[in-house]
């Protein structure tokens, strides 16, 4: 009985969550320019409750990595989203945040999931608004589900997977 | 538009200039090492080219002199331009390659001896703060040598990720 009531609980609270997010942009590439379109009135990402960009990452939970991340940036990446309040869940935006794009060198974070844990990829180079809310959608659905990496972890889930693969226990990541 | 100065250059520093040219309208000499610091100066004071428009280095792996630095200058009076390269050994497993700053006679140099510097390896001797400007400090080698694997990273960080 208790855990129906809990579950119930995490369905309004994740209700409510995925229609206030809050973003910071972490822009630092041409994807800033459509991050911009998406934000401004004609696309309007405000329709699906994330109108406020937070430029700073105490006030924000959802981390838009837009852009080329090189290995110099990559800490501060990650301290930008360490210092993000919980429950916080990361986009990335165009291909070179997802995988490094066309950048295959000795400066560039092959994706900046080598660093952080990503809920969505937005491919595109750079993806065209729709693509952009396409995954803001997906990311509503996740939160919805409860599937995303900060939940999945609450849950203990990853540390389940992780011993289901090779029998042997690791400490929890912080990342 | 300034074969008159390549030609004084070359009447000025006869022995300072190992090769000119002026193929398609750039007018360039390659001098020596030693005497770069004297060949600027004159350029700058004498000559008129008060603007550095850049400096870079190029690296002709296999060919020697291996290391080219390439400084181009401009005169802001009369709109003359002028490139000047200098060839640069390496010696094997000894002192990199070394060439004067001329960062004194041009402040802008400051930085752009840095990027060749921190791409290319090169020492220019006399600089006031010769520091990597573009990579990080902890990075080992110079990712423009032709030598440097391209795409070999050196991470500063990398997340754990065996946990999804």
């Amino acid at each position: 009985m208790a855990e129906s009531y809990t579950t119930r609980l995490d369905d309004a609270l994740n209700w409510a969550r995925k229609y206030s997010l809050f973003t910071y942009p972490f822009v630092t590439a041409c994807c800033g320019m459509e991050y911009m379109a998406t934000a401004a009135s004609k696309y309007d990402i405000a329709r699906f409750g994330a109108e406020f960009p937070r430029f700073s990452p105490r006030q924000a939970d959802l981390l838009f990595v837009v852009g080329t991340i090189t290995e110099r940036q990559a800490p501060v990446l990650h301290r930008i989203w360490m210092q993000m309040a919980e429950p916080k869940y990361v986009v990335a935006f165009g291909v070179c945040a997802s995988t490094g794009g066309f950048y295959q060198n000795y400066n560039t974070v092959p994706g900046c999931d080598q660093v952080i844990p990503v809920d969505v990829y937005i491919p595109g180079c750079p993806p065209r608004p729709e693509q952009v809310l396409d995954g803001l959608i997906l990311l509503q659905k996740k939160i919805a589900e409860a599937t995303t990496w900060v939940q999945r972890r609450d849950r203990k889930e990853l540390e389940l997977a992780a011993q289901s693969t090779d029998g042997r226990k690791r400490l929890p990541v912080v990342a | 538009m300034s074969k008159a100065d390549l030609d004084k250059l070359v009447a000025q520093f006869p022995g300072a200039v190992v090769s000119s040219h002026s193929n398609f309208g750039d007018d360039t000499a390659v001098v020596t090492a030693d005497q770069l610091k004297d060949v600027m100066r004159y350029l700058r004071d004498t000559a008129g080219f008060d603007f550095l428009v850049n400096v870079t280095a190029v690296d002709y792996f296999g060919r020697e002199p291996r290391f080219e630095v390439v400084y181009h200058l401009r005169s802001m009076a009369t709109g003359n331009r002028l490139r000047i390269k200098v060839g640069l050994h390496e010696e094997e497993g000894g002192p990199s390659a070394e060439v004067a700053t001329v960062s004194d006679l041009w402040p802008t140099a400051n930085w752009q001896e840095r990027e060749a510097y921190d791409m290319f390896g090169i020492k220019f001797t006399g600089h006031p703060d010769l520091r990597r400007i573009l990579m990080y400090e902890e990075f080992i080698g110079h990712p423009l040598r032709k030598d440097y694997p391209k795409e070999q990273r050196q991470p500063l960080i990398r997340r754990d990720y065996s946990l999804g």
